[in-house]
Formats: structure tokens, C-alpha cells, sequence
């Protein structure tokens, strides 16, 4: 049961094949059986789980329908849900129970969701390979001893080791589309503004997404479905019009251009990511897709820009923790600034001080316009970079990591290292286009799944969806499943 | 452009203690990532308007009614309240 897609599972609950109390409960013995090799959950909610369940089984009996009844699905611990931990794989938040639900979280519920615990990540959503949790690292489980990518490396690993049916991840520099890359599974990260942010943890809030983790491009279409649309609790969330994602399922791809970015492919790529990626490409061709070259010329700037913007923005966000409202506070302090400093000293990981501190440093007084102010700008380059490419093609066709997934602990103390194996997926954030990654291909040096990533323009995630999931009845690399 | 960083100077604006080992390790770290990020200087930029929002934002109104608010007791999350406000250490 637990290798069930979201739509298969669906399909079998309506039938009644099984219910959803042993849909759930299956779920919780695969994820008792692989946890302690993978370790991709920080908690477990199996109480309110078996509850959801128990009362999607009623409405099941009753004739009813939603789109997720009786659905397992995991959450990044970084997604409020009410009376529960969030933790944000941090110290600082060990011990702090989410006092409402996430608009997500919300929606989910509403469409008849179970929900099954909280996945590991990088502390406050800071990492590219989970190894900044303050719980535990989370493997990969195609091979336990690299990693599963990050931030979002807990939900990426849970849905490859069936471990849920779907997960929610968020993005803001990657972070749902590079462990989905690294897991064999797919990733998308919808237009800023599509899905509402009120209950995410803040790391970035002009790059922050959230977005769904599934084994099929069409279970994506549907966990959309639930989570995208206005919310008037977050006033950056768009009032535009919400399509039916499930829609695009059966669109032709005849005619549609897609575009190669000729920077996505030099020095830098793996041969075999390079190889699989063409593959792909030819793939699409023969489904009737038109290829054009294009070019994102400051593509190399990306890496620069997202440091300095993302950074600024989470020494901002990250201000409020200072022992006063909730998380952790130091027990030895004499006076209030005394206990701020220890506070945050004590609570706070490496990886998440290295980037309060650089993000304090590009807006302090002096520097502001040299790095801040500079990096806005360019930012404003990579957008005008996207818009130009979008008159040429529908959709731009990449390679979404340069890299499969690497070794735990091979990256962890070279920092811009680490940051540079997100450059094939910073950009979308710092342009507000939506990308996707889905697998392409297995690597046949080191057995670790390849993935491509799709971009399109704002609020077109349709097109993503169409050409992702043609892709998907077109090969079988979705298909694949780790050995474990 | 990368004079020497301050940072005793960031750290208190950040308001985080650092040991002497955490400071010496930012400071490498912090030299280290200006130095990378020096490269936007290559890009004359002096024409170009700043990004601060990829779509356009406007405020967002609505009707000046009273409604519920969440029945939420945000104190029990505080680490230390009291009389039904926050409780920190002496300020003076």
C-alpha cells in the first residue's frame, strides 16, 4: 500500500480495496521498518493521523468525496500546524507548539488529508543537504550514505522511501526542486504569490514557497489543487485567477517551444547530468516540443545575488528570536541584552549565524549600498533575463543540480561549495517563476538519480504540469524506486 | 571593495555572542563570501532599478468590520510569563 500514488490510493479507497486507517497504519509500519536507515522524520503526529483517518473511513462509509480523503501526507517541520511542534530543525524552536494551523495546513485538512508527521530539514530552511538539522542528518535513501539534499531533505527522502504518499517541502533557493533531484522524486516550487505563506516559518519572505513533493507529476497537480490560491492572511499571496491543475494533465505538447539555456551547460555539469538532461530533451522533441537556444547571461551572478538578498532578509526574520515570545531562552543572563545575546548564541546553529551575520553585515550602515543595494539590482537583471527568454520559448529546459546527490559530510565545512550546487535553481526564486524537477535518469557511476528542471513564466505552472507529466507517461524514470 | 570586516561590530548589531573560536571561524567565513560576492561589481548597474518584489504589490484593504479574532493564548508559548504578560530580565 505505502507504494501507492496519491491518485492510485485514491482510486483504491473509493473501491473500497482498503481503508483509510490501513492506509495510514501501513504507512506507519513501512516508516517503523526504514526509519532508522533514513531518518527523514523529526516527529510523529500518529495520534491526529489515525484520528484523520478514522474520519475520512466515515465519510468514505457516508458517500462523501474530497480530494485528499484519507490521504498520508507528511509536512516539513517548518509548516505550522496547530498544537503540534515545529521545530524548524532547530534548538531555538525545540520546544515551541505551533499555536494555529498554516493556511496549508488548513487546506489539507479540508480536503480530507492525513497528516503524518513533520520531515527533517536545514536548520530554519539554511542548508543544501539536511546535514544543519539540530536533530539528526536524514540519509538518502538510494544510498544511505550521501545526502538527501536539502533544506527540504526529510520530505524529498520520506516520499522516495515511501515512507508518505506526498509531502509538502518549501523553496527558496532550491529547496524542494534539489532534493527532489537527489531522491528520485518530483519537485515543485509554484510562482512567489501562488500558495499563501502564513504559518511558514520566514527564512527569505521575497523568495519563500511552499510546494508539493510527490512521485508523480500528477500527484502534484492535484496537492495544488488544495494548497494554491489567495489567502487574505497573507498579503503577498496572489489575487489571480486559480486554474484547475488537473486540466493539464491531458495537454498536447505539439508546437510548444521549449528553450535551452546554453549557460545551464558549461564547465561545471557532470558529463552524465549533461547526458541524461539532452536525453530528456530528445524525449520531449519526439513528444512535438520545438527546441530553441536561448540565453540567461547572468546566470554565474545568481549565486552572488540570492546570498546577499536571502541573507538580509533572514537577519531580519530571524530577529525575532530573541527568548522573550516563544523558543528557546538561555537559563544564565543577568540582564535583557545579556540574555538576547546568550539566547541566540546558544540557539542558534553555525551554518544559521554564518548567514545572520553576512546578512547583517550587506545592511549595515556603510556597506548597504555596495551589497544590498547592488544586489537588487541585479536582481533586477536575472528578471529581465527570464522575461526575454520567455518571448522566445513556453518553457525553459535545464538541469536542475550540476551534481547527483554527494557524500555526507563531503561539502558541510566549504560553505560556498555547498551554496554553488544551487546554482542551476536560485534563479527562478530570484526572478518568482515556478520550476519543477522530475527524474530523468540514474547515474551509472554512483547509482543516484539525475533530474530535470522545467521554468516557466509567472503563474504558468500549468505548462510545467503538462509537459512534466507527458513526460512521465512517456518514460519510466519515475518509476524507479531506491534499494531498500 | 573588502576593507577588514568588523565583526565584534556586525556581531552586536546581530545581537549574537560569539566565542573567540566562532569569531575567528566567521571572520575567515564572512572575508571569504564577500570576496566571492565582490563580483557583481563586474556588472555596471548604475541604469538599473533595484528588485525588492518580483510582482507588483499593492496594498491590500478590506472592509473596516469587526470580526473574531484566533483564540489563541499566545503567552503559554513565552518562556517565562507572568500576570499575563512576558516576563524578561532586568532591563536597568
Amino acid at each position: 500500500m505505502h507504494r501507492k500514488t496519491i491518485l492510485q490510493a485514491k482510486e483504491d479507497l473509493l473501491q473500497k480495496k482498503y481503508s483509510a486507517v490501513e492506509l495510514t497504519k501501513a504507512i506507519y509500519q513501512r516508516i517503523e521498518s526504514v526509519e532508522p536507515k533514513v531518518q527523514a522524520y523529526v516527529h510523529l503526529t500518529q495520534d491526529i493521523a489515525l484520528n484523520q483517518a478514522q474520519e475520512a473511513d466515515q465519510k468514505l462509509a457516508a458517500g462523501q468525496d474530497a480530494p485528499l480523503l484519507g490521504i498520508p501526507i507528511a509536512l516539513k517541520d517548518l509548516i505550522c500546524m496547530q498544537d503540534t511542534r515545529t521545530t524548524c530543525s532547530s534548538k531555538m524552536l525545540d520546544q515551541f507548539i505551533a499555536p494555529y494551523d498554516a493556511t496549508v495546513v488548513s487546506r489539507l485538512k479540508k480536503a480530507g488529508a492525513v497528516i503524518l508527521g513533520k520531515t527533517n530539514m536545514d536548520e530554519f530552511a539554511m542548508g543544501s543537504s539536511t546535514e544543519n538539522s539540530w536533530h539528526h542528518p536524514t540519509m538518502n535513501p538510494w544510498d544511505l550514505s550521501r545526502v538527501p539534499g536539502g533544506s527540504s531533505g526529510g520530505s524529498a527522502a520520506a516520499v522516495a522511501a515511501q515512507e508518505c504518499l506526498a509531502a509538502l517541502g518549501s523553496d527558496t533557493g532550491g529547496s524542494i526542486r534539489q532534493p527532489a533531484n537527489f531522491c528520485g522524486v518530483t519537485g515543485l516550487k509554484p510562482t512567489y504569490g501562488r500558495v499563501s505563506r502564513f504559518g511558514l516559518v520566514a527564512f527569505a519572505s521575497s523568495l519563500d514557497q511552499i510546494g508539493p513533493m510527490t512521485k508523480t507529476v500528477a500527484d502534484s497537480a492535484l496537492l495544488m489543487n488544495v494548497i494554491a490560491g489567495n489567502d487574505p492572511q497573507d498579503s503577498t499571496s496572489a489575487d489571480v485567477e486559480l486554474p484547475n491543475f488537473i486540466n493539464s494533465l491531458e495537454r498536447n505538447l505539439s508546437g510548444l517551444k521549449m528553450g535551452i539555456p546554453k549557460e545551464y551547460f558549461t564547465s561545471g555539469i557532470d558529463p552524465e547530468v549533461e547526458a541524461s538532461v539532452q536525453e530528456a530533451i530528445k524525449t520531449l522533441e519526439s513528444l512535438g516540443m520545438k527546441k530553441v537556444e536561448i540565453s540567461l547571461p547572468h546566470l554565474q551572478y545568481s549565486v552572488a545575488t540570492y546570498y546577499i538578498i536571502a541573507c538580509a532578509e533572514a537577519s531580519a526574520n530571524l530577529s525575532r528570536y530573541d527568548g522573550v515570545r516563544y523558543g528557546y531562552r538561555s537559563k544564565n543572563s543577568d540582564n535583557l541584552l545579556e540574555m538576547y545575546m546568550n539566547t541566540r548564541q546558544e540557539g542558534f546553529g553555525e551554518e544559521v549565524k554564518r548567514r545572520i551575520m553576512l546578512g547583517t553585515f550587506v545592511l549595515s550602515s556603510g556597506y548597504y549600498d555596495a551589497y544590498y543595494l547592488k544586489g537588487q539590482k541585479v536582481r533586477t537583471l536575472i528578471k529581465q533575463d527570464f522575461e526575454n527568454a520567455f518571448e522566445q520559448c513556453d518553457v525553459i529546459i535545464a538541469p536542475n543540480s550540476p551534481i547527483t546527490a554527494f557524500k555526507l559530510g563531503e561539502r558541510v565545512n566549504d560553505p560556498i561549495k555547498m551554496y554553488l550546487s544551487d546554482i542551476y535553481t536560485i534563479s527562478a526564486n530570484l526572478a518568482g517563476i515556478p520550476g519543477i524537477s522530475i527524474p530523468c535518469g540514474i547515474s551509472k557511476t554512483n547509482e543516484m538519480p539525475i533530474g530535470i528542471q522545467l521554468m516557466s513564466k509567472h503563474f504558468d505552472e500549468e505548462s510545467l504540469i503538462a509537459v512534466g507529466h507527458q513526460f512521465q507517461l512517456n518514460t519510466e524514470h519515475h518509476l524507479k524506486q531506491p534499494p531498500l | 571593495m573588502s576593507d577588514k570586516i568588523d565583526i565584534q561590530k556586525i556581531a552586536k548589531l546581530a545581537r549574537l555572542k560569539l566565542t573567540e573560536i566562532e569569531s575567528d571561524k566567521l571572520d575567515g567565513y564572512l572575508q571569504q563570501v564577500v570576496d566571492y560576492i565582490d563580483q557583481l561589481n563586474q556588472l555596471d548597474t548604475s541604469n538599473v532599478q533595484p528588485t525588492s518584489h518580483v510582482l507588483p504589490v499593492h496594498n491590500v484593504f478590506r472592509d473596516d468590520k469587526g470580526s473574531k479574532s484566533k483564540n489563541v493564548d499566545y503567552l503559554t508559548g513565552a518562556p517565562s510569563n507572568n500576570k499575563g504578560h512576558y516576563e524578561v530580565p532586568k532591563i536597568i
